[in-house]
């Protein structure tokens, strides 16, 4: 077992040739996949080298997914919170509604470069998904997504979108019929279908190279927020807040930070009902260093190393892994990590709703439920920038239901 | 004699004779521990040269629809390390032909890696086959079981380049396991068409014999392995009789399960120990 004590300082620098974050990362999956993943990421380096293929993603960012978005000063809130000046990052203003996107159409670039002509993808909260389909459609590549069964019921919404978009949605029915089946079985399809097909992973978990990938096409959020920052305020922040459940979002809003030293770092966890096992997806609040879906990181798992069931409200932050860099700025300390409640976050999409006219995602009302508690210990001179991960439209049947009204 | 080179020594007899070995897969505690211990003696009396015992996983990603529910239904009681270690110390002398285990890292390194190797010979295993330790990650963990006197196995796909057979081959003791198929476990009607030229070239590679796994189930793509491989490994073609004991563990039933089971297995060690 770790002790507390951080280790050497967080650095941006990471992860080395083998994938490592730290002591974190790296590759723990079936051979069949090993060729596959070596090439993605020479393939990957050479793109980012690639003066014309950057050319095309940033085009690509601009007029289709509609960047740079805002930064945006959520006056009331701030005002009723009685300290810190309260800014959102607006991921939810992207097409598609969501960060995912950013990383959507890097890897379906990266895919027509290395000529596979197929993609599959994972997703939970039913964002990933629709952010692939979407991509998927916009250059034409056949798509098919895995998702569980469970989450199918609660984001009818972006099912109907994916398929719309020409996708197919496979239901997942092993396990906890969550996410993290849904991963399993995009894996399984990816065993047999490697040599054609590119596996878009939405998050940053997964075996090197995907933890870096998906947080490098996600670090325009936390690029853009910085300068931003910058221009409206003329210093950088004094915390940057987003929620975790892989961890993509607050990877990409954090890592333009990491170096940043006195900006401090926090991510939100699914505190879900309570503490108990199975009760929540607090992962680097309750896990331990473990293998899943390929790296080594944090895992809530029991004592033999089994995975064990997660709960929260949100899809997207259902999951009881993390990414890799995620334990590396856990246990280096460079960001903490704390959790929030089922009921807050249920709260503050209310609350954000009535008092700014923006409705939340599930999943980043997490993060601002814990940046309003944030705001309240802070004086009026500093700043908090949350990472406004996702608009909040697919969650209109679960929150209606979860409040007791009819939709 | 160390634990390793019993299955050295399993697969230089059936060589001699010009015979493929056959190693039978099994799911351990699916209904429970009691049946596996039955399962492995009724293995052996077929005709099985090795068994692998499959340790039951939550994510299992290499594998197919078959196995992953023997996994789950074994979760599901509540199946845990000690019971699987315990119900194969109970078997494992009473049986000749060494035992394997196929076990995740997660489980592995959660246990902690010395920890486990320890209890896996303890309770008569002679090695471990760790499908998602790759070869590259596998140095360290490589010299820790061999400084326990087991072989750990390791695995060769169909996607793997000749450069990356020799990095993997420099780790391996025992025999390479070859997989047969790009995907999961799970009975296949045809052999893949690539498979023989990628035996013939592991076979200039390394003198350490070729086990074959995934989609293997029936006589017929075991005489067609004749020549090209040591080995054959059977594993959902087995354990998918396993199912029907989830509705009916009567004695009676029991019984006729693991008559099914002999019987097919008799079938196939029949085909592997045919003289080429």
């Amino acid at each position: 077992m770790s002790n507390a004590q951080p280790q050497s300082r967080a650095t941006s620098q990471v992860p080395d040739a083998e994938g490592r974050f730290g002591e974190f990362g790296r590759r723990f999956v079936p051979e069949t996949l090993m060729h596959a993943l070596e090439e993605l990421t020479v393939e990957y380096q050479r793109a980012m080298q690639d003066p014309e293929f950057n050319r095309r993603l940033n085009e690509m960012l601009r007029t289709f997914v509609g960047r740079p978005n805002p930064l945006y000063f959520a006056e009331r809130l701030s005002e009723e919170c009685g300290g810190a000046r309260i800014f959102f990052k607006r991921e939810d203003l992207n097409h598609t509604g969501a960060h995912k996107i950013n990383n959507t159409i890097g890897q379906a670039l990266l895919t027509l470069r290395m000529g596979k002509t197929r993609v599959i993808a994972e997703t939970g909260a039913g964002q990933h998904g629709v952010a692939t389909a979407t991509a998927c459609a916009r250059f034409g590549l056949p798509c098919v997504v895995y998702m569980g069964e469970e989450d199918i019921r609660r984001q009818k919404l972006n099912v109907f979108i994916m398929k719309t978009m020409g996708a197919e949605v496979r239901p997942v029915t092993s396990g906890s019929r969550t996410l993290r089946d849904a991963i399993n079985e995009a894996m399984r399809d990816w065993m047999a279908s490697v040599e054609n097909t590119h596996y878009i992973l939405g998050s940053v978990v997964g075996p090197h190279p995907f933890p870096m990938i998906v947080r490098d096409f996600q670090s325009v959020i936390g690029r853009e927020a910085r300068q931003q920052c910058l221009e409206t305020i003329g210093r950088l922040p004094d915390e940057v807040v987003a929620c975790v459940g892989g961890g993509s979002n607050s990877a990409g809003m954090f890592h333009p930070f990491v170096d940043d030293v006195g900006v401090e770092l926090t991510g939100v966890e699914a505190g879900g009902r309570g503490d108990k096992a199975g009760d929540h997806a607090s992962t680097l609040s309750f896990g331990t260093k473990g293998v899943l879906h390929g790296s080594y990181s944090y895992v809530l798992q029991d004592e033999d190393g089994q995975t064990m069931d997660v709960h929260s409200i949100s899809a997207g932050l259902d999951y009881p892994g993390v990414g890799p860099e995620h334990s590396y700025w856990h246990d280096t300390g460079r960001v903490k990590y704390v959790k929030i409640r089922d009921n807050q976050a249920l709260e503050t999409v209310g609350k954000v709703a009535r008092m700014e006219g923006i409705l939340p995602a599930l999943e980043s009302s997490h993060a601002i439920a814990y940046a309003l508690e944030q705001a309240k210990r802070r004086s009026p001179d500093e700043v908090i920038v949350v990472c406004l991960s996702g608009r909040g439209d697919k969650d209109v049947n679960e929150v209606a239901q979860l409040t007791g009204r009819v939709l | 004699m160390t634990q390793a080179s019993r299955i050295a020594q399993v697969f230089a007899q059936r060589a001699q004779q010009r015979q493929l070995a056959f190693m039978p897969f099994i799911a351990a505690g699916d209904p429970d521990m009691t049946t596996t211990g039955r399962l492995i003696q009724e293995l052996a009396k077929a005709g099985a040269d090795l068994i692998e015992v499959g340790f039951p996983y939550s994510d299992p990603i290499a594998d197919g629809p078959v196995i992953q529910s023997s996994y789950t239904r074994a979760l599901n009681k509540h199946l845990k390390l000690k019971d699987i270690f315990s119900g194969v110390t109970a078997v494992s002398s009473s049986v000749s032909c060494p035992l394997v285990a196929m076990v995740s890292y997660s489980i592995i390194f959660r246990t902690g890696t010395e920890s486990f190797v320890m209890q896996a010979r303890e309770a008569g295993f002679a090695g471990l086959i760790v499908p998602d330790l790759p070869g590259d990650e596998a140095a360290e963990f490589a010299a820790l079981v061999a400084r326990h006197e087991m072989d750990l196995i390791q695995l060769v796909a169909p996607t793997t380049p000749v450069d990356r057979a020799a990095r993997i081959l420099k780790n391996a003791t025992g025999f390479v396991y070859c997989i047969a198929v790009a995907g999961t476990t799970g009975a296949r009607a045809e052999l893949a068409p690539q498979l023989a030229d990628m035996l013939k070239s592991l076979r200039n590679q390394t003198s350490l014999p070729l086990a074959v796994g995934f989609g293997i189930s029936s006589p017929e793509q075991v005489d067609q392995l004749r020549g090209l491989a040591d080995g054959v490994i059977v594993g959902s073609a087995i354990v998918r009789h396993l199912e029907a004991l989830a509705s009916d563990s009567t004695p009676a039933h029991m019984d006729a399960v693991m008559k099914q089971i002999a019987e097919y297995a008799g079938s196939i060690a029949r085909a592997a120990h045919a003289a080429r």
